[in-house]
């Protein structure tokens, strides 16, 4: 420990705190727009300077560790005055749209703007004209908007591993762009979002599709129907007031049904779907021997992306199980329309889920039209949501709760735990061991796959056989885990695992690209706990035993794994280039 | 050499020669790429691409340093490069009626080719030579004392 003085309020944090850290914890808030809890300090902004007594200089808190002794004054008004020129600075590199920005309600910059009491600018501006880049379609990069704080290129880069986005040029010329000027969807971008989650302005925002929704809906040929995926549920409420990790799936429901959807399905049925079909491909492999173990989940699309691009020898081991929302997808236009009497094409089916790389995966490969028609139209993120409500005149706080529709609602623990790093595998887990015994397991948590380290490897025991899994999330944690798998396989030694789950994005879907910005990992820890809540207090906690599952199987899919379930869930994987150009 | 249409076993192995001599050497990246220039008079793409494999690095750590350096081109330059010098004596000496001269000449900015890809023209700091202010080169030979109206009769001699 060390011990210092803060604006003449003595401190004791631990070694190599920073100055920013330790004045937060004396109620001193130090103004920044770089650094951010998730990432490391990069020193590029410049607001957070301070003063330490003794020295000339003044040194970024943000990177600065507290030294024994130190003197230091974070406010005074030559300091107030050095970050308001710096705030000015960047304000001659910006654009003036606010108005008609997508982070105009919560960008972290012009908050610092009000803050610093800027009332007109002082520098010339050279705000330069970069061309704005929707290739991906699920993310907006518009470089002119950018302040050059780098988080989204930490992030891409350090936590993500995808190295899409890199700082080109210096100095004035400085801009976010892919190697060589080329677009997004031609680089490794593998659409997670992360950089739209932690941009502190709207140089990087989700695409927005409401127009699409409140199109369809308004349409009176199409039957729209819709589904929450089991993360939006515990962070919706972020942007109405409520506390982080307040379930509110029940006023979700009211809220869509008064917007226009003619059925309110939920995502944690397509989860239990998913389930069904992946432990069961689980027991293929390890009992009896069908193709190559480990068993890996394929619930996240840029997990996918990313391992076609970056390591598409793994793709033997790849789930062909499709993800929960795209399984509820082509259910709802082949199953649910068929006992409604309407054909495929009559059926519009809206996701909203906590992520821009679903956006993406409606139309990844020919297997997402297994109805025929595309199976989800159109995908909203946590925020476009939050949108349509304020839209629609929804008073979201004080809405009455209500049900989600059937026959594609009903869902058990298991469904609602897909939204937490973990989650997958151990509601695959719960469905293996009874597929493998027949009967339910006495104690269905597993608490060694919960929680936020990088990589978490366990051994559980069902029937007698040790299992060996692991759960990794964060792109950039996935490497250790492959690199065991491919050694392994290369000295024919025995298989370090038998089951691994990935989720690209740290923490999971409960901190996915579309999700309320703002996110550390108390509040992943916190929206986590909202959905381990919900599992713990439903009747039931196996996907096997929904009861509209076993009567979906009976009437339409006869069981998992059997050519229709083949036909309509399963999807198949193909090498990419990491670059088209 | 055109490298769009180059073998790609010859480009391997010519980043396999180029990277051998810096095989795991602190700060190789920026040694290779000057010597990939070098050879290129560039830094292909293509190259680019087989560097990353080499090193097994990611191609946009390459691009950061590619652009962050004004000296490596990530385009072909003209078959003469025609570098001005902005250094501090050159400045004072008239240097910026120089690449006023050359730019309207060859009808193209610092930074670009001509048309017919015989001129590259390029500001550079400082020659070393500051005695001979203000200092061109043309490829490598030397031009001292130079004044815009002798811009025309110095590129004639590479027409």
């Amino acid at each position: 420990m060390v011990k210092a003085i803060i604006n003449s309020i003595p401190v004791e944090v631990a070694e190599n705190t920073t100055i920013l850290d330790a004045a937060s914890t004396v109620g001193v808030k130090i103004p920044n727009l770089c650094k951010h809890p998730d990432l490391r300090a990069s020193a590029a902004c410049g607001l957070c300077v301070v003063k330490v007594k003794g020295s000339p200089k003044m040194p970024r808190a943000c990177c600065t560790p507290v030294q024994e002794g130190m003197d230091i004054i974070t406010h005074d008004a030559e300091i107030v005055s050095v970050r308001k020129t710096v705030v000015e600075l960047m304000l001659s590199a910006h654009p003036n749209e606010c108005t008609v920005c997508g982070r105009n309600a919560n960008c972290e910059f012009r908050r610092t703007l009000s803050d610093f009491g800027i009332r007109e600018e002082i520098f010339d501006k050279i705000s330069p004209q970069l061309p704005i880049d929707a290739t991906t379609g699920v993310i907006v990069l518009d470089p002119s908007k950018c302040i050059k704080c780098g988080r989204c290129v930490v992030v891409c880069q350090e936590v993500q591993n995808v190295w899409a986005l890199s700082f080109l040029e210096r100095g004035i010329k400085t801009r976010i762009s892919p190697a060589g000027d080329i677009n997004l969807a031609d680089s490794p971008c593998v659409r997670c979002g992360q950089c739209s989650a932690h941009c502190p302005t709207g140089a990087i925002i989700e695409k927005d599709d409401t127009d699409k929704v409140w199109a369809a809906l308004q349409n009176p040929k199409k039957h729209c129907v819709v589904q929450i995926a089991p993360a939006v549920r515990v962070t919706l409420g972020e942007h109405f007031g409520f506390e982080p990790g307040t379930n509110l799936s029940k006023k979700i429901y009211t809220a869509l049904r008064r917007m226009g959807f003619k059925a309110v399905f939920d995502t944690n049925f397509g989860a239990d779907l998913t389930i069904m079909e992946e432990a069961s491909e689980f027991v293929e492999r390890f009992v009896h021997g069908k193709s190559a173990l480990p068993l890996i989940t394929t619930c996240c699309p840029s997990w996918v992306d990313f391992m076609e691009k970056f390591h598409p020898d793994m793709i033997e081991h790849f789930s062909s199980a499709k993800s929960p929302h795209e399984m509820l997808g082509v259910m709802a236009k082949t199953y649910y329309a068929g006992k409604k009497g309407f054909s495929a094409s009559d059926v519009e089916v809206v996701s909203i889920m906590p992520c821009t790389a679903k956006k993406y995966e409606t139309h990844r490969s020919k297997e997402m039209n297994a109805s025929g028609y595309q199976d989800v139209d159109t995908v909203l993120t946590t925020r476009e949501l939050s949108r349509m409500i304020r839209q629609a005149g929804i008073d979201f706080a004080n809405l009455p709760d209500e049900e989600c529709d059937h026959i594609l609602g009903e869902y058990t623990g298991a469904g609602t735990i897909f939204g937490a790093t973990g989650g997958v595998m151990e509601a695959a887990l719960r469905t293996a061991a009874y597929f493998v015994t027949k009967e339910n397991l006495p104690k269905v948590d597993f608490e060694n796959v919960r929680g936020l380290k990088g990589v978490k490897e366990t051994t559980v025991t069902i029937a007698g056989k040790e299992i060996r899994i692991a759960v990794a999330h964060g792109l950039a944690n996935v490497e250790y885990v492959i690199n065991k798998i491919r050694e392994a396989k290369k000295a024919g030694a025995p298989l370090p695992y038998h089951f691994v789950e990935v989720m690209a994005c740290p923490g999971g879907c409960i901190a996915g690209g579309g999700q309320p910005y703002g996110v550390t990992d108390e509040l992943r820890a916190k929206r986590a706990k909202g959905l381990y809540a919900e599992d713990q207090g439903l009747p039931r906690r196996c996907s096997h035993d929904n009861p509209y599952i076993q009567q979906l199987y009976k009437e339409f899919l006869d069981k998992p794994l059997s050519d229709k379930s083949h036909h309509l869930l399963h999807t198949t994987y193909t090498a990419r280039p990491l670059y088209q150009r | 050499m055109d490298i769009d249409t180059m073998d790609v076993e010859q480009i391997r192995k010519d980043v396999d020669e180029i990277c051998k001599p810096w095989e795991g050497r602190p700060g190789n990246l920026i040694m290779i790429l000057h010597e990939i220039q070098n050879r290129y008079s560039y830094v292909p793409r293509r190259i680019s691409f087989e560097v990353a494999k080499h090193l097994s690095i990611p191609l946009a750590r390459i691009y950061e340093v590619i652009t962050f350096y004004n000296y490596f081109k990530l385009t072909p330059p003209g078959k003469h490069i025609v570098s001005v010098c902005m250094g501090t004596a050159c400045y004072l000496k008239g240097a910026p009626t120089l690449v006023e001269a050359m730019g309207n000449h060859l009808g193209i900015k610092p930074g670009e080719t001509t048309p017919d890809k015989n001129f590259y023209l390029q500001v550079v700091r400082c020659l070393g030579c500051c005695g001979l202010a203000p200092v061109i080169t043309v490829g490598q030979k030397v031009y001292s004392g130079v004044k815009p109206e002798q811009v025309p009769a110095i590129l004639a001699e590479y027409k």
